[in-house]
């Protein structure tokens, strides 16, 4: 866990008292909404469908056990007792009134949470691999570097009016788990050579309408650099992104109408003017931020403790310990993953309840920490292995311990049009049928890892793009149709999907997805050959046969 | 951004004006009588672009206390009653189309 520092404390301090007046001057009459909605969307206050939306930051995806707790309270007393956790480390909540908005930043500031950098055309939250500092191999732990992007980039007064939003994702393992290559920056620290540490940078990522695969700026930028180079590329982009137009803006539209080499030497040029500035980093600066790290002591234990040994002729057990608990770094200790992906309910939402409930658990098991996964799930980091029957136990008590991460129910999906201003048509009711379809957990376990992503519009926070199975709706008279894509995929392989046909009904989505993966069982080479896999190897059209064939 | 008040203003049918409520967010529609209603049936019927652009330009003129007006398009059925005109705005009325995680 991150502490923060007084100068931290005071800044969400005085933005609670600031964002307090602002209400109060709207409400009364003194601000127009014109001139109130930049100020609240740079607090995370969106105006949906039915109500206002208000979306808070989980910068690098970590918060304790008391942050969860206060964001069980903002859900009950101001919201409808729910939270919905997003595709970026976010936590939204969907009925909150604005007059009462003021109280919930408040109470979420206490604790050290707030909503900069969860909207407007700056620096959105940093992203990370929700598995920083625990992964086995990791180089180190990347929520150091992703902490001093937060402190740079929060209300940096050159890159708060960008063209549009610009998003960051940092990984330090070799396994991609942040989907660092659909970002405007992607970073993978990595050694070079010479066994220095650094960074990878990739720049031009994003999906929404004009989805991009982000590209290789600079393979190796060392650490004390890093402020300084990406600053060289903001710099780049604020001056050459286009604001003339939205769906042109993101900075993955300059490094395309660019190019990469030619964005890249913008970019040198920009940055050897200004690389050994006030932004260059020296051990100090990164150790600061490093000493406010905690770290659990760790104990010396057995890596088949008695507890599991037992546990083990339990078949519930297994197959919950097979799919949701991966190696931790530490011997004797697992990160658990918990799915918030339950059967017919909506991907990514948690009751209060269940965010007080697995809060305990955190202090219990996990040494108070949690943390927040870009596919809407959760994660205990440091579960000892001799309380993995223990916890499985208490999750499944309170509706999270169902064994489907990254299984055809581990759907990430949007709020879609049930929610969204934004959107065309509905996700969650597509994702409930899908886990309904695919209910039976032998059946998920013989398709094997196969992950479907759900949009309700082209902006894409479903990543359809990046599905293996991709769904997008549209809307076509009046009525939800829905594209479907498959061979897309988020990691260190990223692609974006291929279109298989033209774009089915409402009610056929779910028909479309049991033919693909029909078609995948009977076409896979081996049992063990993933869906994306096989996709690759034979491209898309047995699969649009398949689909079409009788349509 | 253009204002609404700017937008060219085409109606199909029958249509109202709808937006949130400042302080709140709730769902509203303009009523007849200069104000603003949760209920659709209490709705304003336009059925003219240019009786559309003045009921709007009233209801943008409220910007204490509503959010986002814009021309929604309705349904009037044989009983009279109004219907919303598409999807979007039958779930802006009703409610999200799936069960809450916490019942309300």
């Amino acid at each position: 866990m991150y502490a923060y520092d007084e100068i931290d404390r005071t800044l969400i301090n005085e933005r609670v008292s600031e964002f307090r007046d602002q209400v109060k001057r709207r409400l009364s009459g003194e601000l127009t909404e014109d001139e109130f909605k930049s100020l609240r969307l740079m607090n995370g206050v969106y105006l949906q469908l039915h109500a206002y939306m208000f979306r808070v930051a989980i910068p690098y995806g970590t918060l304790s056990s008391e942050q969860m707790r206060r964001f069980a309270h903002v859900a009950r007393r101001y919201d409808r007792g729910y939270g919905h956790f997003t595709t970026r480390q976010n936590i939204q909540f969907n009925w909150i009134k604005l007059a009462e908005l003021p109280d919930a930043l408040a109470d979420l500031a206490e604790v050290g949470i707030h909503a900069m950098q969860t909207s407007g055309n700056c620096t959105r939250n940093i992203t990370a691999d929700q598995w920083a500092g625990v992964a086995p191999g990791e180089i180190e732990d990347p929520r150091i570097w992703a902490e001093l992007l937060r402190q740079y980039s929060t209300l940096h007064p050159e890159f708060s009016f960008l063209p549009r939003k610009f998003k960051f994702a940092i990984t330090a393992s070799e396994h991609d788990r942040a989907a660092i290559k659909v970002h405007d920056i992607g970073l993978r620290l990595h050694r070079n050579a010479a066994g220095e540490t650094g960074f990878e940078v990739l720049v031009g990522g994003g999906l929404g309408r004009t989805p991009f695969i982000g590209k290789t700026i600079k393979s190796f930028v060392p650490g004390r650099d890093l402020l300084s180079y990406v600053e060289a590329i903001l710099r780049v982009y604020n001056q050459y992104g286009r604001r003339d137009n939205i769906y042109k803006a993101r900075i993955k539209i300059l490094v395309h109408e660019l190019g990469i080499e030619k964005f890249a030497k913008e970019v040198e040029d920009e940055w050897l003017a200004m690389r050994d500035s006030a932004l260059t980093l020296d051990d100090s600066d990164v150790e600061d931020i490093r000493s406010r790290f905690t770290y659990p002591a760790y104990e010396k234990l057995p890596h088949m403790p008695e507890e599991l040994k037992k546990a083990a002729h339990d078949p519930h057990f297994e197959a919950w310990r097979k799919n949701s608990t991966f190696a931790h770094k530490v011997p004797g200790y697992a990160i658990v993953t918990v799915s918030l992906k339950p059967i017919g309910g909506p991907p990514g939402d948690a009751t209060a309840e269940q965010m007080d409930a697995i809060a305990d658990l955190a202090d219990k098991y996990s040494f108070g920490e949690l943390r927040v996964g870009h596919e809407q799930n959760l994660a205990l980091p440091h579960v000892a292995r001799r309380d993995l029957p223990a916890l499985w136990r208490a999750l499944d008590k309170i509706g999270l311990a169902t064994p489907n991460v990254n299984l055809v129910t581990d759907i990430i999906a949007c709020p879609g049009l049930d929610y969204c201003a934004l959107a065309n048509a509905r996700s969650i009711p597509i994702a409930q049928e899908l886990t309904r379809r695919f209910a039976n957990h032998d059946t998920a376990n013989l398709i094997g890892r196969l992950h479907v992503n759900i949009s309700g519009c082209i902006n894409a926070c479903g990543h359809h793009h990046v599905g293996h199975i991709g769904i997008l709706g549209v809307e076509k008279n009046g009525e939800e149709f829905y594209q479907i894509t498959i061979g897309g995929r988020a990691d260190e392989h990223a692609v974006v999907g291929t279109l298989i046909g033209p774009a089915v009904p409402y009610g056929d989505v779910a028909d479309v997805v049991e033919d693909l993966v029909e078609a995948y069982l009977a076409l896979r080479a081996r049992p063990d050959e993933l869906f994306i896999d096989t996709v690759k190897r034979l491209g898309v059209e047995p699969f649009r046969e398949r689909v079409y064939a009788t349509r | 951004m253009t204002s609404p008040l700017q937008q060219k203003i085409k109606i199909t049918g029958p249509s109202v004006v709808t937006a949130n409520r400042t302080w709140d967010g709730v769902v509203i529609y303009r009523t007849a009588a200069g104000g603003w209603s949760t209920d659709l049936s209490d709705a304003a019927i336009v059925r003219a672009a240019d009786e559309a652009r003045a009921l709007l330009a009233e209801s943008v003129a409220d910007d204490v206390g509503a959010v986002g007006a814009y021309i929604a398009p309705v349904e009037i059925k044989d009983g009279g009653s109004i219907e919303p005109g598409n999807l979007r705005e039958q779930i802006r009325r009703q409610g999200v189309t799936i069960d809450l995680p916490v019942p309300a």
